[in-house]
């Protein structure tokens, strides 16, 4: 099982904060999580139609999308962070 | 002594700095950003990440405490929903000389403004809009680096 959180206006996109998934065969680093959960469409579609305005973070360090995740328990996406 | 905290509370700037005087250093120098009045923002919505975001502040404070002779940071940065006017977040430290102090506070203010998970919404009459990442706060934290 694989946790995906989503924050931000990910989150509103894909309407919800997060799921749980079986891991998905084919998919090994979070830029093929990303296109496998963008084949969903609708509002999925919507939030991962462009990786290069998202960041990623596996097991809760930030990670490239090359990052494999075949051994992750948790990945989140969501825009560039805002903080302070 | 290192001091994170993510909360929904405001704080009292005096109160931490008087905690930071307390050590006995002989410079502690601090930032404290806060909800803009202009623009005709009437309140800022923060969102987290809970878990990574207090573990990433804390790497940002044990970075300036390796990286300066510190004897104490406070990093403070509040969540939830903000009025106009209302502190967002703290930043202290302590040292014998001023110019650690000085430096440890720029260096934790910009890197936390690139390194931490958060993300800010501002809510206008008219309605609410992402706030985006700047370049700007990009370079800022490139000097640091």
């Amino acid at each position: 099982m694989l946790d995906i959180l989503y924050f931000a206006w990910v989150r509103e996109c894909v309407g919800k904060a997060s799921e749980q998934i079986d891991r998905p065969a084919g998919v090994s680093t979070a830029l093929d999580l990303a296109n496998w959960l963008a084949a969903r469409g609708d509002g999925y579609a919507e939030a991962f139609v462009d990786p290069s305005r998202l960041r990623c973070a596996v097991d809760q360090q930030i990670a490239p999308f090359s990052q494999d995740i075949s051994g992750a328990r948790e990945v989140a996406f969501f825009p560039p962070v805002t903080g302070g | 002594m290192i001091t994170v905290r993510v909360q929904t509370e405001d704080f009292d700037a005096g109160a931490e700095l008087a905690l930071l005087e307390k050590g006995g250093a002989g410079a502690v120098a601090s930032f404290t950003g806060l909800v803009r009045a202009d623009d005709g923002i009437e309140a800022m919505s923060l969102e987290h990440y809970p878990g990574m975001t207090e573990a990433a502040l804390l790497a940002l404070a044990d970075n300036a405490m390796t990286r300066w002779p510190l004897s104490a940071v406070t990093v403070i940065h509040r969540v939830g929903r903000l009025t106009a006017g209302a502190r967002i977040v703290f930043v202290g430290a302590a040292s014998l000389h001023r110019a650690a102090a000085l430096e440890a506070c720029g260096f934790l203010i910009d890197r936390l403004k690139t390194d931490a998970p958060f993300w800010k919404q501002e809510h206008h009459a008219e309605g609410s809009r992402w706030v985006e990442a700047k370049a700007d706060d990009d370079t800022a934290a490139d000097r640091w680096r």
